[in-house]
């Protein structure tokens, strides 16, 4: 059963996510993002594309409340009770693992679900799941220095994946691992995503990855970053693995790369 | 040729290596105990040489009141060990309490720092005052100012083993991985709730280096309080100082080298405490893979 993109649909309603003319400066004076305008629509699986230090994990970092903007605002229009999501609504896999050393691999899992009030028997299943899905139920124990720099980054995936969010936020999750997995981990995020009606946040430095996955693809012009093209993916989901051998994929990764060789080119957006 | 060398031992069997590896690990093992015994043999009989020539060669009789010999030292220990035993009972016994207190408070003091900007910032630079003020210089003063003799030497030794704590576990509590923090912040944890679940045990290895000094100054700090309240205590410092005013100098060596003992005693007691609590997570404890 086929069914066509979201973007389309998320047209008409108010963007979940809002950032208007958002302006990033650091302590030391780095101007990291500036501009930076960005409507996110409830259900649209977005991913952001960019060349490396152009301010995608600094845009995700804003959008989850770490850091607010030097100027400009973000703000969560579609969302309905408060102006903010509730704490537990917004999961983040961050860039670096971020594990907790003297914890267990399960009781780092586990840590967050405690935190929302998720615990007990409930908790356990969650974490067993949420194991079982990064394909790491055997490493339970293990505390995260004995894991492969991979197993920890999907450790930090099980976590996020744990707490069940609504706005799922991801910077580069599967950069470091192989393509089997990253595939089989693709697969199982586009599942989840469509089943639960999440909103996912995606950075990477895969066109390929991007252009399989997205239902809209950000590319970001250098830093200072904003945003440089806007492309919907309107291919329809489910997306299989036959999908990577389609003209329609071909298409897509051709107008992406060639987006960010524009967007690499050309001058970063202060000036 | 060179080449093929490398191929055969490239081939040695994964079970010969382990072997190997568990050889060398057991000759590490020697040596780090044998060569320190081993150099302090040779140091100990090269004392008692040269005590035994003094005396013996060179004539001086009385030899053994100036620098007594290690046998010597040894007699006296046993000898007089109803006078020292009870004394080092003492001392041990204010070190202890001292080195509680200095846990206590300084990491009581330390987690209120961390909470507080406002107690840090009225507190902290009396806690230095503490730390640079020299012991032996207020030790007089505290002890005429507390009548009781054991309260005097409690504080005396306090103070010298406080400040490592204290300022040892700011750190640790201040060194919590900010990706942590981040995470926290989002799910909207607590200030109590971050410090139990991520400042506390980030805290962990920098307090428990402290405990291994503040250990040993603990000690120090009891023995010199015992030396400036000029032998009124009952303690093993102020032995020291009894036996001097009856020139027995062997015995002064003999309570002296009990006091070295229990400060290594000490110190290695808190490093085997440190590597039981830190060997499956922290770095500075787990063994490096090779
Ligand atoms: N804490 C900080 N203090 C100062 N400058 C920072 C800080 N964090 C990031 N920057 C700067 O902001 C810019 C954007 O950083 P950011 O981490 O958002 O890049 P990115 O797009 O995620 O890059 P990458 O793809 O390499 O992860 C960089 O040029 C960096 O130097
Ligand atoms: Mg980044």
């Amino acid at each position: 059963m086929a069914e066509p993109a979201r973007a389309v649909d998320a047209a008409s309603e108010p963007p979940l996510i809002a950032l208007e003319r958002v302006e990033k400066r650091f302590a030391n004076g780095t101007l990291a993002v500036t501009g930076l305008d960005l409507a996110i629509g409830r259900h649209e699986f977005v991913s952001l594309l960019g060349p490396s230090g152009c301010g995608k994990s600094t845009a995700l970092r804003m959008i989850a409340g770490l850091g607010a903007p030097t100027s400009g605002r973000i703000r969560w229009p579609g969302h309905g009770a408060g102006s903010r999501p509730a704490r537990g609504e917004v999961g983040f896999v961050f860039q670096e693992p971020t594990l907790m050393p003297w914890a267990r691999v399960a009781a780092n899992i586990r840590r967050p679900l405690a935190l929302i009030g998720v615990t007990g028997a409930e908790a356990d299943r969650r974490v067993a799941e949420a194991l079982e899905m990064v394909g790491l139920a055997e490493f339970a124990r293990a505390f995260p220095r004995e894991l492969s720099g991979g197993m920890r980054m999907r450790v930090s995936i099980a976590r996020a994946l744990a707490t069940r969010p609504k706005v799922l936020l991801m910077d580069e999750p599967f950069a470091a691992l192989d393509e089997i997995t990253r595939f089989r981990l693709n697969e199982d995020l586009l599942d989840l995503w469509r089943a639960n009606s999440w909103t996912v946040v995606f950075v990477t430095h895969s066109v390929f990855e991007s252009v399989y996955l997205s239902s809209r693809i950000v590319v970001m012009t250098g830093r200072p970053g904003r945003v440089h093209a806007d492309v919907p993916i309107e291919a329809p989901y489910p997306r299989s693995q036959a999908f990577r051998m389609t003209e329609a994929y071909n298409g897509y990764c051709r107008t992406v790369s060639a987006a960010l060789a524009e967007a690499m080119a050309a001058p970063g957006g202060g000036t | 040729m060179a080449m093929a060398q490398t191929a055969v031992e490239q081939q040695a069997p994964a079970g010969a290596e382990a072997e190997d590896r568990a050889g060398s690990h057991r000759t590490g093992a020697l040596l780090r105990w044998g060569l320190p015994v081993l150099f302090g043999l040779i140091i100990l009989g090269g004392w008692e040489l040269f005590v035994w020539y003094r005396i013996n060669v060179d004539g001086i009789s009385h030899y053994n009141h100036i620098l007594p010999a290690p046998t010597t030292i040894a007699v006296a220990l046993v000898e007089d060990w109803h006078i020292l035993a009870p004394g080092w009972l003492v001392t041990l016994w204010i070190t202890a309490q001292a080195l509680f207190w200095a846990v206590v408070l300084g990491v009581g003091l330390a987690i209120a720092f961390s909470l507080s900007k406002w107690i840090e910032f009225s507190f902290f630079p009396y806690a230095v005052v503490l730390q640079v003020t020299p012991i032996v210089a207020i030790a007089p003063l505290i002890i005429t100012m507390l009548n009781d003799l054991d309260t005097a030497l409690l504080v005396c030794a306090w103070i010298v083993a406080f400040f490592p704590i204290l300022s040892n576990t700011i750190i640790g509590l201040r060194s919590v991985d900010h990706g942590l923090l981040d995470l926290y912040q989002m799910y909207g944890a607590s200030r109590w709730r971050v410090m139990l679940d991520l400042r506390l045990p980030s805290a962990l290895p920098y307090f428990l280096a402290a405990l291994k000094i503040s250990a040993g100054l603990s000690l120090i700090g009891a023995v010199v309080g015992e030396f400036v309240a000029y032998g009124q205590s009952p303690g093993l410092a102020a032995r020291i100082v009894e036996a001097s005013y009856l020139l027995k100098v062997p015995r002064m060596f003999a309570a002296l080298v009990l006091i070295s003992v229990t400060g290594i005693l000490l110190f290695l007691l808190f490093s085997f405490v440190s590597n039981l609590a830190l060997r499956s997570w922290h770095e500075s404890a787990v063994r490096r893979e090779r």
